[in-house]
Formats: structure tokens, sequence, C-alpha cells
């Protein structure tokens, strides 16, 4: 019965926080958010104190449910185990003793590099953003493929409730850093059920060492156990020591598999008898205590950590610059000029905010309509590795659309309103004359004031008849409409460069003029 | 004759895109399929009609009233559509922009213009346009998605490069062949519906201008002249069987986008014509009045004019001005 609840509980919760990543239609409820928002980091990086509480009390109380059936790794994992079973009926686990040191050094090295800012490496084994890329990179091609494939068929009986989208890659070293999570994490559940979970996962250890201490626990009822051993082989934590009728509690993941299992009703789900653990309880109060003191640090943002982003980003930019300045000793008449900042999306206030807290679960890029934001490269320095940037080869930002802040969970992207977004700006107009088509062929264009939404460009009458574009950098918001849209060749007359802190532009009121038109004028 | 040609071709297109599927995986699906629709981009005579006017303009009236209006001074749109015609209409929903905002055709005309289709005796009448804003909250916000659904409209995507098919514009001069919507492509009749708007490049976009969301590579247009282009893609054969400009709203400054109230002029006006020279000669003046704009400055209807595509001389046109 517990194992039943546990299963339809962690069916419905991956098959729901997949399907939030892959619907690109808005079929799915945005209240579906909340699924991302009570995953374990997303919670401490929004500093979301209530989920945090709730998800501490919850494995206080009952164990690590949250691995169990909340985390979507985690439920992968089951899947390949189940799939395993599946393929050789005679799998079978073995109890294994745990491997303190290297969980608790993962551990260390998470919140280490958390405090060193690199983010890069709390993001690479969250489970959650994990979960998050590979449903952006592996999952979601596949899913267009099938949309695809749906309005091909649908289409050809003049049915066009399907509509085609375009499949490609994003960002080729993301997609292999998700294939590899998901072969790798893959094989491991295939081999030993949950590996992962138990020797890597920082978000594992660190319940895990709560969940010893939980009221809830399966326990071993002493005078019906005959010492089988079914338990141990049923169990995919290896947790069950059935020799010893001993439970190591750091990783069991509340799955009920031993319950289920056992002929003789010798396992129970019970409240602990705190009688009996009082004793090997107390030597290790003192370990509680430091052990939680790393965390709490984790949440004041210490100074050198600033040091330290600013230090990056000031290298990095110069190192880009002097590339540039090479490049600047051309003689041709057009320049070929590439962003050197790179351009963050609304709301995410600054490459520090930014940095400090994403984790690149890549939601911002499933979701975003306009399909322009991907993972950085080296953009944001070696912190800020697949961290969303707006980028404008396919499109560009569009100016009423606020989706990436509103389903971001961790508070990396803040939301907007509609309001503040038309005001927040993000990047910043360049205009080269020597490169547009009204300057070098004399004929008219206007293609990005045509997208400007603030009119930063505008055409200015030139030549002839003619109209140039003029740029005014206080009102763009660094939408890349222009950007996008210019047909110049080989290379682009307006392009936006990036700002390491946005700003908020002033947009001019303007009156309604009132115009009667009361003749035909021809 | 023509649906089995083109079921033929949705056959070869699935088992092409089996093949593709079979050979590359689940992964990558492209359908390129526009190479070999070219066949079908044959010619048309758009209209058997005779309308009893060259350009009819009305003034001060609701959208749909004008056009009521307009169409009747034509003769109704019988005289245009036979029973069983496949129709597409063409109307600008090129932004993510409110109706208040005119930088998208009315969605009121729009669906009155289907409304006298179907009663014409329409078989099917599709709606589309290749937007510039993200095409999904450009259908939705100007209204015109759910207008023309509610009046029995099909609304196509227009999004992806395979909706296109290349055909030739041997009379163009810079522009020589081009990728255009299959709901023109394979329609018996197509009616263009354009907002008249101040736009930056071409100073203004009326009917003409409207050519470029039946196309799939603006850029090109951009790179090579677009005033020469916009007229060159008016000569491709399949001419609509009427150009209604809505002058509803007018937007005078920041076009073709807009934005903000201040750009926009309630001016109440529709102008209708087969001759599309004349139906944006005749705008173009009307706009005239919003703000100055010289037509020698709208390059591009010059240019069509010279191209044999109408005329701009509006006096010697049998002209019918009604005000409401």
């Amino acid at each position: 019965m517990l194992k039943k609840i546990r299963v339809t509980l962690s069916v419905i919760i991956v098959a729901l926080i997949t399907l939030y990543f892959l619907d690109f239609r808005g079929f799915l409820p945005e209240g579906l958010k909340f699924l991302t928002e009570i995953q374990f980091i997303p919670a401490l990086l929004s500093l979301n104190a209530i989920v945090l509480i709730a998800l501490l009390l919850l494995t206080l109380l009952f164990g690590r449910v949250y691995c169990s059936s909340i985390c979507p790794m985690g439920i992968y994992q089951d899947f390949t185990a189940w799939l395993s079973k599946k393929y050789s009926k005679k799998k079978r686990y073995n109890y294994s003793k745990a491997k303190n040191i290297l969980r608790w050094s993962v551990l260390g090295a998470t919140v280490v590099a958390f405090i060193a800012s690199l983010n890069f490496l709390v993001g690479l084994l969250d489970p959650y953003g994990a979960y998050g890329r590979i449903a952006t990179h592996i999952f979601k091609p596949a899913y267009l493929a099938g949309n695809n494939l749906l309005e091909t068929i649908f289409t050809s009986f003049g049915n066009y409730s399907f509509y085609k989208v375009s499949i490609y890659t994003l960002s080729v070293s993301s997609m292999i850093i998700a294939l590899i999570t998901l072969l790798v994490i893959g094989y491991l559940a295939w081999k030993g059920g949950r590996t992962y979970c138990n020797t890597i996962c920082p978000v594992g250890t660190t319940l895990g060492f709560f969940s010893k201490y939980s009221l809830f626990k399966v326990q071993f009822v002493n005078e019906k156990c005959n010492m089988c051993g079914l338990c141990s082989m049923k169990c995919k934590a290896s947790c069950i020591d059935s020799k010893n009728k001993d439970i190591d509690y750091s990783r069991c993941v509340t799955c009920f598999n031993c319950i289920e299992v056992c002929k003789r009703d010798a396992m129970k789900y019970n409240i602990t008898d705190f009688s009996k653990v009082k004793e090997s309880l107390l030597p290790k109060s003192k370990k509680q205590v430091s052990a939680i003191s790393p965390e709490t640090s984790v949440n004041s943002v210490n100074e050198s950590k600033r040091r330290f982003l600013s230090a990056t980003l000031v290298t990095s930019l110069a190192a880009s610059r002097l590339l540039a300045q090479q490049v600047s000793g051309d003689i041709l008449p057009k320049r070929e000029l590439k962003r050197q900042i790179p351009i963050a999306p609304p709301g995410a206030l600054s490459f520090d905010h930014l940095r400090e807290k994403c984790i690149s679960c890549h939601l911002c890029v499933s979701k975003c309509p306009s399909r322009v934001i991907k993972p950085a490269l080296l953009e944001y320095g070696l912190s800020g590795i697949m961290q969303p940037k707006l980028y404008f080869d396919r499109g560009f930002c569009n100016y009423d659309c606020t989706v990436c802040g509103d389903v971001c969970p961790t508070g990396a992207i803040l939301p907007l309103t509609v309001e503040e977004k038309n005001h927040t700006q993000m990047g910043k107009v360049q205009f080269i004359k020597e490169n547009c088509i009204v300057y070098y062929d004399e004929t008219s264009c206007g293609a990005c004031s045509e997208h400007c939404p603030t009119q930063a460009v505008h055409m200015v009458p030139y030549k002839d008849h003619l109209t140039i574009p003029e740029t005014d950098q206080s009102i763009c918001v660094g939408c890349g409409g222009c950007e996008y849209v210019c047909p110049a060749i080989p290379y682009k007359a307006i392009y936006v460069e990036g700002l390491d802190i946005h700003n908020t532009i002033e947009i001019k009121h303007e009156e309604v003029e009132e115009i009667v038109i009361d003749d035909f004028g021809f | 004759m023509k649906t089995e040609k083109s079921k033929k071709l949705n056959i070869m297109d699935r088992r092409k895109f089996l093949r593709s599927v079979a050979l590359t995986g689940a992964a990558i699906t492209t359908m390129k399929d526009a190479d070999a629709m070219s066949i079908l981009s044959q010619s048309f005579q758009t209209s058997n009609a005779t309308a009893k006017y060259d350009l009819v303009a009305v003034m001060g009236g609701e959208p749909e009233a004008m056009f009521r209006k307009a169409i009747e001074e034509m003769g109704g749109m019988k005289n245009f559509i036979n029973k069983g015609d496949k129709v597409c209409i063409k109307p600008n929903i090129g932004w993510d922009q409110p109706v208040e905002m005119a930088a998208n055709t009315n969605p009121k005309l729009v669906a009155e213009i289907i409304k006298h289709c179907f009663e014409a005796g329409a078989s099917e009448v599709r709606v589309f346009d290749h937007t510039c804003d993200d095409w999904r909250k450009s259908y939705a916000n100007s209204g015109i998605e759910e207008a023309a659904k509610r009046a029995g409209a099909e609304v196509l995507p227009a999004h992806q490069e395979s909706y296109y098919k290349t055909v030739s514009i041997p009379k163009g001069r810079n522009l020589k062949s081009a990728k255009i919507h299959q709901a023109i492509v394979d329609s018996d009749k197509w009616i263009n519906v354009p907002v008249l708007k101040n736009h930056g490049g071409a100073q203004l976009t009326i009917s003409m201008k409207n050519y470029m969301g039946i196309v799939w590579d603006r850029g090109f247009f951009h790179a090579n002249d677009l005033q020469q282009c916009i007229a060159d893609i008016c000569t491709y054969e399949k001419r609509p069987i009427l150009n209604i400009v809505d002058a509803y709203r007018l937007m005078k400054t920041s076009g073709p986008r807009g934005k903000s109230l201040s750009d926009v002029v309630l001016s109440k006006g529709l102008f209708m014509s087969q001759d599309i020279v004349a139906v944006d000669t005749a705008a173009a003046n009307f706009f005239n009045q919003a703000r100055e704009m010289p037509l020698e400055n709208v390059a591009h209807i010059a240019k069509a004019q010279q191209l044999g595509l109408g005329t701009m001389e509006l006096d010697k046109l049998n002209i019918r001005r009604v005000r409401i």
C-alpha cells in the first residue's frame, strides 16, 4: 500500500515536471511552476524559507520522501532500475557499506564551490538542474520531432491543430553534458539502484543526514524476521544489512520495497522508539551543528565572492577587448564587430546576481517562446558555464514577454511585470554605419527601425528620399530585434552589446495629438 | 485535378519524411519540399469580374459598415468570387500589438470580409501572415486569429520555410523568384487586406508592402533595393482579386510597429480597388492629411506603375467616394 502510494505520486510528479519542461504551447497550467519551486536547491537559492523548512520537516518526519517522490532525477533512476529488472529477472541488490568519505567530500566540495561562486559545479550535481538539462536538451528535441510528425499527419487531413517547429541544438556543450549525465546516472541506476543519490548527490547527502533522525522509519520487527535477506535484495539503496537487522537511514529513500517484498510482515514503517536510539544519537549531536554551519554561511554572500567575480569579469573583458583591437586594424570599409559582453535575460539584474543564483536547469531556455535564450559557454566566465544568455541568430526578445522570469525557480531571473520589462535595459544598440545597406547601396531598408519597440533605432532623412538609422542608446532595451533582422552581409550593421548590470530606461510620454481627417485627400 | 496533385505530393512528403526519420533518427526532422513544389506554381487569371468602379473610397463608419458599403458599390463579393472557390485572405498581422495601435489590420474588417466570401459561395477561406514579432503572440494579440476563426476561416501558420513554395517572378527587375506561402499559391482567389501605416524603410506600408507578408525571405528585399523589390513581388502572376486598405486607424509615426497611442490617428477610412497602384496612391494621399508624405518618397508606388501594375493618375479613374 505504502509503495503504491509512493509509486503513484512519483509517476505523477515526474510526468508533470517533464511535460512542464516540454510543453511549448501553453497547454499546461502555469501553476505547475510550483513543482520546480519545491525542489531543494532552487528553494535554497531563492531563499524560499517556507519550502526549505517544509522539506526539512518532511525529512525529519518521514525520511527522504523528497528523494523518493519529488526529485525528478530520483524518479528517473527508479524508472531505469525498474527497466533493468524487466530485462533480467534475477536482478538483485546487496547491502554495501556507506561511502561516507566520498559523500561528504562531494558535499563539501559543492559547498566550497558555491561559496567560491563556481556555481557551475553546483548546477552540474544538483539533481533537479541536471534533470532539467536532460529534459531540455534530450527529451525536448524528441518531443518536437513527435509534434512535427503529428503535424504532418494531421495537416495532410486538413486539420491544423498542430504546427511545425524547427528543431536545432542550442548548445552542443550543454547537450553533451546532459547526455553524459543521463547515461552515467542511468548506468549507475541500472547496475545498482540509487547509487548516485547515496554517493554523489549533495542533496541526498544533506537530506540523508536529517533522515537519520526522522520520526517515521522503516524498521525490523525482530520477532517475525527470519533473516531471509529478501529485503536486502530488494533495497535499491543497498542500505539494509539483514544479517545484523540494521538499516542505514541516511541512505534509505523510503521506497517501501522492503515492506512490500517481506513475506513475514517483518518490516514496518513506524514511529521510531527514541528510547532505543537516544544513546546512539547523543555523541552525534555535535556533528549535526558542524554540518549545518556551512549551509548557513552559504546564505550570507561574502565579500570575497564578489571580489572573485569582479576580478574574473574584468580580466575576461580586458582579454576580449585586446582580441578585438587586433581585428580592428582592418582596412575594409565593412567592419565585423562581435558582441564583447553577453546579454543576460531580462530580470537577471546583473551578471553577479545571475551567477550566484542560477544552477542552469535551462527551464528558461526551454520555455522562451522566441527561443532566444541559450546556455553560455565562457562568456560569463568559468562560474557561468551553461547559464542563460540571449542570442539573436534565430529571433529576438519579445518586448511584452516576461516568461523567463515567470518560470525561473531559483530567482536568478526575477519575475518582471510587462511594465517593468518594457523599461529594462539588458543591452545597448550599436550601429555600424559603414555596414549599413542605406549607406553602402544607397537604397531603402529600415528593417532595424521597423522592429524597434521604443524607436531607439529610428530613421532620419538621408540623401535624396532615403532615410538612415539613427540610434538613441538611452531608450534601448537590448531586445535584439534590430540585430536579428538586419539584412546586411557579410556583417550586420547593427547589434546589441550586453550590460553587466541592467539599467532602467525612461521613456518619454508623448501626448496624443488630436488629428481630424475629414476629407479623402485626393 | 489540383487536389489530386497535391494529395500525391503529400504522400511523397510523408514517404520522404519517414525515410528521413529512418535515416537520421527521430531527433532531426526537417521538411524541405519547396523545390519539389515549384511545379505547382500555376498561372492564374485573377478575376473574371469587371467592377462598377475602378476604386471605392469610404469614410466615417465602423470597419464592417465601411466594407459593406464599399463591396456593395463594387457590385458585391459575388462579382469576384465563384461558387466553390478556395479563398485566401492576407491581412497584416505583423506585430504583437493590440487593435488600438493599428499595427495590424482591424480584426472586425477581416471577419466581415470572410463572411462575405462565404456568402458568395467560397468553399474555404484561409488567413495567414508571415509575422515579424513572435507569430503566436501576433496572431493572438492582434485579435485576428480569434475573429477569423469565429467567422469560419482557417488560420494557418507561416513561421516556417516549409510552408512556402518557390515561384518565379519573370517580370521582376531585382527579384526573379520568391518563396510564397502555399495558402496563396494553392488558392483560387486571394484578397489583400493591409492596414495604412508609416514605415521607417518604405515610408508607407499599404497594399504593395503587405505582399512582404506572403514571402519567406524578406531579408533579400531589404538587401536588394527594398522599394524595387516591393514593386517586383507585385508582378507575381496571381494578383489579388481585391485590395482593401484598412484606414479605420492609421499609424502616422514610428511605423510599422508603433510605440504608443500618440502614433495613431482614428481616421475612419477604407479604400478598395483591383488596381494596386491606384489604391495605394489614394491611401497615400489620405495619409498625407495626417502627416506630410510626398508620393515620390514612397518610391515603390511609382516603380510599380513603371512595371505596368496600375496607374497613379487617379483623375483618369472612375472613383466612387462615399461618406457614412
